[in-house]
């Protein structure tokens, strides 16, 4: 009786009704997985695996190492833990301030359950707590092999996990407690979109800031055995950000605590009372000040109308083209430098490009002596791979999206006359200029730092323009064949599944290239450097002309299978 | 000036659209009406090239747009129901970029753009982002953004949702305005009495067929039920509450 009065209900909804339908689509999905679902789930359980054995494989040696270092030992391995678990709160506090944004003020439901009778603390805890899930998991999954070395190696014995899990749970709280209250205040200050644009700026230079700071603290010496020399010293510079009142101390004091056999309750206790009271805190700012935020989030972003300048001298540089390249190309460019989620990217993408040549200036090649050509070409062999690796990555997050965003706008690119073909054109130079421009900086930068023969500069640029042209082009395709139109969030594209083929498919080519270069180079390089009078250049020549075919190949195919691709779609 | 041929749409093992024949001439404002999940919305992606049908062709101008779709999508203008734009492109820019989609730019496209603007009060607005627009002032701009091309035929889902009186009331004017110059005009509508008041003829489509179709007059004949609203013929062919069921909802 759809009109009869409704029963009074005993209860208001609670967490798991609030969650309830969120659990449910994913186990909908997971149900639902379309065919290939069962290798696809065995490719990720293997790459998982793989990585987990990695991990634990590392921590375990350098544990086993420093265990036995003489009376010091346990205390350096809670100084580790204590400075690992120290970054991961910093990138836990930057992944919650980006999250709870979303979760909070954002997120689709949310005008369903704000017009709800649902009780603000349910709201708040069911919203808490899928903040944390989607802020945590990662660091979850690098957290796990390292502890399970640490229980390994220390003895942890087999109530180590519910230790670790007591330990763990107050530590992930108090960053995404912390990360909710920032974001709320923040939203009570600018609309939700602007709040949006600022975080991910934030969040993205801190990140870069940590990767950049762990980068310089050279902690490559750790591996070097005469290094540990200066462990101690290593040590107190890692120690240096760390302070007795951090989690992240409690946390690493409490598991070394059960790992030593030491009786010191504290700092559990620390760390349970302190989220205890971050969820009160945060519970009742929450209550005054979320019903403001929200109702300002619905504003929208005014910027104010003000266009740069650049942007219109870039419309006139651009009249060359014909109208609907051009315009797309403008619009390409337009919505990536307009979007902040999209741009700040590029300044990760700074710092792995000042990390990157900081490795290779780091590495211990010209100490006055003759380098034998073997180590010089190893060595610049190495960095056409790392920076073959470094372009597929960028590839990845730049190009391999841009199909994948016009998804909410497909109606009008497919009832227009839009030819597929100057899509795909302008999608594929658009992406693929700056990426050849970064290639060929990087490729000439770092091999004058290594000191690289012209005749190695020279087959190197070769090398990298064809494979650039290549790794756009399969970016670009795989983005069209593993396309993911409901995605908002850009950053969030490449972790999908085609982005993993996507960089599986790039490695491989770059696999390829190195193979078929690396005999022939270095017989020239060998004649070259010992003056020995160069053989006939035929191999060389069939392996260039070789890297040429392959490289063509690997342009063409992907851009006519992603161009039929898209002609076959159905928005 | 749209033709369809046997059209059909099927997904899996479901029929969203059975087969449908209809021809409407140059001059034409032509209604589609049913009930949700009737097969309009599909109808209608297909006729734009968004959709391709299982069977059947699709004529736009004479042309066939599974054969020829960049000729024929050219003589065309769509208007969806949800109106997705790009949030990060201004309206003017948003205009510019459809226009040169078809193949359009210059000064006489940027006069166009700054005419349509105005026609539908968004002038104000023309440089601020469309992330900041309201859900009636992106179907204002969807509907420029259909218009900015002088297409022949315009194929439009739900034109009223969204748009306040007045917005409503210029998109009926301006759509009999472009029938009466010999456009040709393709409208889903739920709402009856614009139907009624607007189409010169009218298809009710009911399971992925048209159940009957025709001007009102043909409609009443064809249903036989005398001098009735459009509502009561569309219940009719479709299936309404009857009065008792109706009567059973209230009952505590």
């Amino acid at each position: 009786m759809i009109f009869s009065k409704a029963e009074p209900i005993g209860r208001p909804p609670g967490v798991l009704a609030i969650l309830g339908p969120k659990w449910r689509t994913l186990r909908a999905g997971l149900r639902n997985q379309r065919s290939g679902a069962g290798a696809r789930a065995v490719l990720l359980l293997l790459l998982g695996a793989g990585f987990w054995t990695a991990v634990f494989g590392l921590a375990y040696r350098v544990l086993r190492y420093i265990k036995g270092v003489e009376e010091i030992g346990p205390l350096l391995a809670g100084k580790m833990l204590a400075v690992a678990l120290l970054a991961f709160a910093a990138i836990l506090l930057l992944s919650n301030l980006v999250t709870a944004l979303s979760t909070f003020f954002l997120a689709k439901d949310l005008d369903m359950l704000v017009a709800a009778p649902v009780d603000w603390v349910w709201l708040y805890l069911s919203k808490l707590g899928e903040t944390l899930v989607h802020s945590s998991w990662m660091v979850v999954l690098m957290v796990v092999p390292i502890l399970t070395a640490y229980g390994t190696v220390f003895d942890g014995g087999p109530l180590f996990p519910f230790v670790a899990l007591a330990v763990l749970l107050p530590y992930f709280l108090l960053p995404t407690v912390i990360g909710s209250v920032a974001t709320l205040m923040l939203v009570n200050v600018f609309p939700a979109r602007r709040a949006r644009d600022l975080l991910s700026l934030v969040a993205l230079a801190a990140a870069g800031g940590l990767v950049l700071f762990l980068r310089v603290l050279r902690p490559e010496q750790l591996a070097r055995p005469e290094g540990y020399r200066n462990l101690l010293e290593f040590m107190s510079t890692l120690s240096a950000p760390s302070h007795p009142l951090l989690p992240s101390e409690w946390a690493s004091g409490a598991l070394m605590n059960w790992l030593l056999h030491i009786a010191d309750p504290l700092p559990i206790l620390l760390l349970w009372s302190t989220a205890g009271a971050f969820i009160v805190i945060g519970a009742s700012l929450h209550r005054r000040l979320y019903m403001p935020g929200f109702s300002k989030s619905q504003e929208g972003n005014n910027t104010g109308g003000a266009r740069a300048a650049w942007q219109k001298r870039l419309g006139w540089s651009l009249g060359w083209l014909p109208v609907t390249r051009r315009e797309f190309v403008l619009k390409d460019i337009r919505v990536f430098f307009r979007d902040a989620t999209q741009w700040s990217q590029l300044i990760l993408l700074a710092v792995l490009l000042i990390v990157y040549v900081f490795n290779i200036s780091a590495l211990p090649l010209y100490t006055g002596e003759r380098v034998p050509y073997v180590i010089v070409t190893m060595v610049v062999f190495l960095n056409q791979g790392l920076g073959g690796f470094v372009l597929s990555a960028i590839a990845a997050r730049f190009i391999f999206p841009s199909v994948s965003l016009e998804g909410r706008q497909l109606w009008l690119l497919r009832s227009s006359p839009l030819d597929l073909r100057a899509m795909l054109w302008s999608k594929y130079w658009v992406g693929t200029i700056p990426l050849l421009i970064l290639a060929l900086t990087i490729g000439v930068v770092t091999n004058r730092i290594l000191q690289a023969p012209p005749f190695m500069m020279f087959m190197s640029i070769v090398t990298t323009v064809c494979y650039t042209l290549a790794v756009g082009a399969i970016a670009l395709g795989m983005g069209v064949l593993y396309p993911q139109f409901e995605t908002e969030n850009a950053a969030q594209i490449p972790t999908s599944f085609g982005g993993l083929v996507f960089m599986m498919a790039a490695v491989s080519l770059l696999a390829v290239i190195i193979v078929v270069e690396a005999i022939p180079v270095s017989e020239q390089l060998r004649a070259w450097q010992t003056g020995e009078p160069a053989s006939p250049p035929t191999s060389l020549l069939v392996a260039v002309a070789s890297v040429f075919s392959i490289c063509a190949v690997a342009t063409v195919i992907p851009l006519r299978l992603g161009l039929r691709r898209l002609a076959a779609l159905e928005a | 000036m749209i033709e369809l041929n046997q059209l059909t749409k099927r997904y899996g093992r479901f029929t969203a659209v059975a087969g449908i024949d209809l021809t409407i001439p140059k001059g034409e404002l032509y209604g589609l009406l049913g009930p949700n999940g009737a097969g309009k919305t599909t109808t209608m992606r297909m006729i734009a090239g968004i959709l391709q049908p299982t069977s059947g062709t699709v004529r736009i101008a004479g042309i066939d747009i599974q054969a020829q779709p960049l000729v024929a999508k050219a003589h065309l203008g769509f208007i969806p129901d949800r109106p997705f734009v790009y949030d990060k492109l201004t309206g003017a820019e948003f205009l510019r970029f459809v226009a040169g989609l078809y193949g359009q730019g210059g000064r006489l496209i940027e006069r166009r753009i700054d005419e349509l603007l105005e026609l539908f009060e968004l002038d104000a607005w023309k440089d601020e982002l469309t992330e900041a627009y309201s859900h009636g002032m992106r179907q204002k701009l969807i509907i420029s953004s259909a218009l900015v091309h002088r297409p022949d035929v315009i194929v439009v889902d739900e034109p009223m949702v969204g748009l306040d009186p007045k917005s409503a009331r210029l998109l009926k004017d301006l759509l009999r305005e472009f029938v009466n110059r010999g456009g040709t005009v393709l409208m889903s509508t739920h709402t009856l009495e614009i139907a009624e008041a607007m189409c010169d003829r009218i298809a009710i489509v009911h399971g992925g067929r048209i159940a009957a179709e025709g001007t009102m007059d043909a409609l009443r004949l064809q249903t036989s039920s005398g001098d009735v609203s459009l509502e009561e013929l569309f219940l009719k062919l479709t299936g309404g509450l009857s009065e008792r069921e109706l009567s059973d909802l209230f009952e505590s």
